[in-house]
């Protein structure tokens, strides 16, 4: 009877779960499959490509900022970290460096020290609140910065890492322009999706409970500092997986990937597409990278300097916050709940 | 009124011999103020007590040192025989000690579900699991029991955010009753509730399984009396007479000090 019974249930179950997806998903999903189909390698490759990254190393600063309340500056220097890693043990040009081990012990070994070194920085960094955390992690995001500068030994100094390209895996070269392209998505869906799921598991409910009421958690039996180090460990993973991929995309990890200014941008994307939901990452680091790739044009188009594109930057930035201090994503929501208004009576519609 | 006598000898017998709670010389100075003085307490397990008293008599301090979340300055706790006295707040919680709080200490982000999920998931294995909990899973349907229990089936999925005061109320007892409590505080439950809540309430409390013992803090006379076999009073951080609700309602002193004269 059971035997008989429980096939049926896994198809009604998978059946209501793929009903229960919301078409906008189903939308956005076709459209990302089929964008290599009508987009140009440099849309795909830089675009595209840098979105997903910048995307995945700003989701796990949401993961810890939206869901646990902690916003750290450091995710830019755990991604980078992972990029050294593969560097250091994989294949670049500085051979006197580089280990050369093979990718499938390098990339999980990237990605395990990568979870220490963040595990460590997030046991400092839990003991803060508020301004206390952005400050010492911005404090060890600069530690880090300086010491990959003036190490020779591991770090080869201001030169870093050149050449650091990914594994030619089933003779695909997956820095061409649609293999890249499918790469990063791969990663950064997979990522999106991860989150999203976990926010639901009870160590992502805790991780909000904690959020929303640190002393309340401790008397129902939560152990807070220990959840929170937790999430730092899983935001690192995130964070790992888009540095080891923008090291691959520009080919090079140098101390300039993981400067003071990077680490900002991370905050700047995450803020600007909103800490309330996981897309939130990927809306700002799409908005960031067309900035960043086309602002230069449009100043020069309207007869200004080219080189004030930050300027543009800070300003999108700033009438975002002030607009709506949950991001673009908030600024839709408040849309549609106006939207839903009664202009007349003030009432829902 | 009050529950009888028998009843109470039945529910200890279920539980055991040893004490739920047994406070010796507790006290509790906040610098040179003395919150708490030397108090001597005992409750039986699967007793009902009410705690009574002026505001700043030390109530919500008795119940801070109790579970733990300020340590007392002078004396022991022991909770059903064992010492928790050093212990941190969540080994008390998860030797079955369970509190409310005076005002709503609740996840605000979450809904109604996920917050009495939240309390059933932290008494058991698993608060770090990745994955998400089955339809099934006993957790799930013991926090789904919870929110039929405190009336709350109609808003399982808000944010508790949008919840009325007196529904934030029902929440935090269903909180307190996650996870198989052996013994717990109530802390002024029925502040802010409407007549009809105050009914619900009370049905709750008397409802308990009978070797749910707890310690109640009210200002509604009614609530308190009605709820409780024991009654202890407190005035200005001491304990200065215990009795039956009956004995306590009937006495002069108490009467001309709390209960306004002409309460019934």
């Amino acid at each position: 009877m059971v035997a008989i019974d429980s096939p049926r249930t896994t198809t009604t179950d998978l059946r209501r779960r793929i009903a229960s997806v919301p078409p906008a998903y189903w939308v956005l999903g076709i459209l990302l499959l089929i964008i290599p189909a009508f987009a140009s390698d440099f849309v795909m490759f830089q675009i595209m490509g840098w979105t997903f990254i910048l995307g995945l190393i700003a989701l796990s600063l949401m993961f810890l900022g939206g869901y646990g309340g902690m916003v750290s500056l450091a995710q830019m220097a755990f991604a980078g970290f992972a990029g050294y890693m593969v560097a250091i043990f994989g294949d670049s040009a500085i051979s006197g460096i580089s280990q050369g081990w093979p990718w499938w012990i390098v990339i999980p070994l990237a990605l395990f020290l990568t979870v220490i070194f963040a595990t460590a920085v997030g046991w400092l960094a839990v003991r803060t609140e508020g301004i206390y955390t952005i400050m010492i992690t911005l404090a060890i995001a600069a530690a880090f910065f300086y010491f990959t500068r003036q190490n020779y030994e591991l770090f080869n100094g201001f030169q870093g890492f050149n050449s650091v390209l990914p594994p030619e895996l089933f003779g695909i070269d997956w820095r061409g322009p649609e293999a890249f392209y499918y790469l990063t998505m791969f990663w950064a869906v997979t990522g999106f999706g991860a989150v999203l799921y976990v926010s639901r598991a009870p160590f992502g409910l805790a991780l909000q409970g904690v959020r929303d009421n640190p002393r309340r958690m401790a008397a129902l039996g939560y152990n807070v500092t220990a959840h929170r180090v937790a999430a730092y460990a899983f935001a690192a993973v995130i964070a790992g997986i888009g540095g080891i991929l923008l090291t691959w995309q520009s080919a090079q990890i140098s101390p300039g990937t993981v400067g003071i200014q990077s680490a900002i941008d991370i905050l700047v994307i995450a803020v600007i597409g909103g800490l309330r939901h996981p897309i939130g990452a990927f809306i700002g680091a799409f908005i960031f990278v067309l900035l960043k790739t086309f602002a230069v044009d449009v100043l020069i188009a309207l007869g200004l300097g080219g080189e004030r594109f930050q300027l543009l930057i800070g300003m999108g930035f700033l009438i975002i916050v002030f607009f709506s201090p949950d991001g673009l994503l908030g600024l839709w929501e408040k849309l549609k709940a106006s939207r839903r208004r009664d202009p007349l009576t003030g009432g829902q519609r | 009124m009050s529950v009888s006598a028998t009843n109470i000898s039945d529910r200890m017998a279920a539980t055991g011999t040893a004490n739920a709670l047994e406070l010796r010389g507790v006290s509790k100075m906040f610098g040179a103020l003395e919150a708490l003085g030397d108090i001597d307490m005992t409750v039986k397990p699967g007793e009902r007590r009410a705690v009574l008293g002026s505001n700043g008599a030390g109530k919500t301090t008795l119940f801070n040192c109790i579970t733990g979340d300020f340590p007392p300055t002078t004396g022991s706790i022991r909770f059903f025989g064992e010492d928790v006295t050093g212990f941190p707040a969540q080994e008390r919680i998860r030797r079955g000690l369970r509190r409310t709080y005076q005002i709503s200490l609740l996840f605000t982000g979450l809904s109604v579900i996920d917050n009495i999920y939240l309390a059933c998931r932290g008494v058991s294995r698993g608060r770090f699991s990745l994955l998400r909990p089955r339809r099934n899973d006993a957790l799930m349907q013991s926090a789904e029991d919870l929110v039929r229990v405190v009336h709350l089936d109609d808003v399982r999925d808000t944010m508790v955010s949008n919840l009325s005061y007196g529904q934030q109320r029902q929440l935090e007892i269903a909180m307190a009753l996650s996870g198989a409590p052996r013994f717990i505080l109530f802390d002024e439950p029925a502040a802010g509730l409407s007549p009809t809540e105050r009914r619900e309430l009370v049905d709750i409390l008397t409802g308990l399984p009978g070797h749910v013992g707890f310690i109640i803090i009210e200002h509604d006379m009614d609530v308190a009396l009605r709820v409780s076999d024991r009654v202890t009073m407190m005035h200005n951080g001491r304990i200065f007479k215990e009795g039956k609700p009956a004995e306590i309602e009937e006495d002069p002193e108490v009467q001309a000090l709390y209960l306004g004269g002409g309460h019934g």
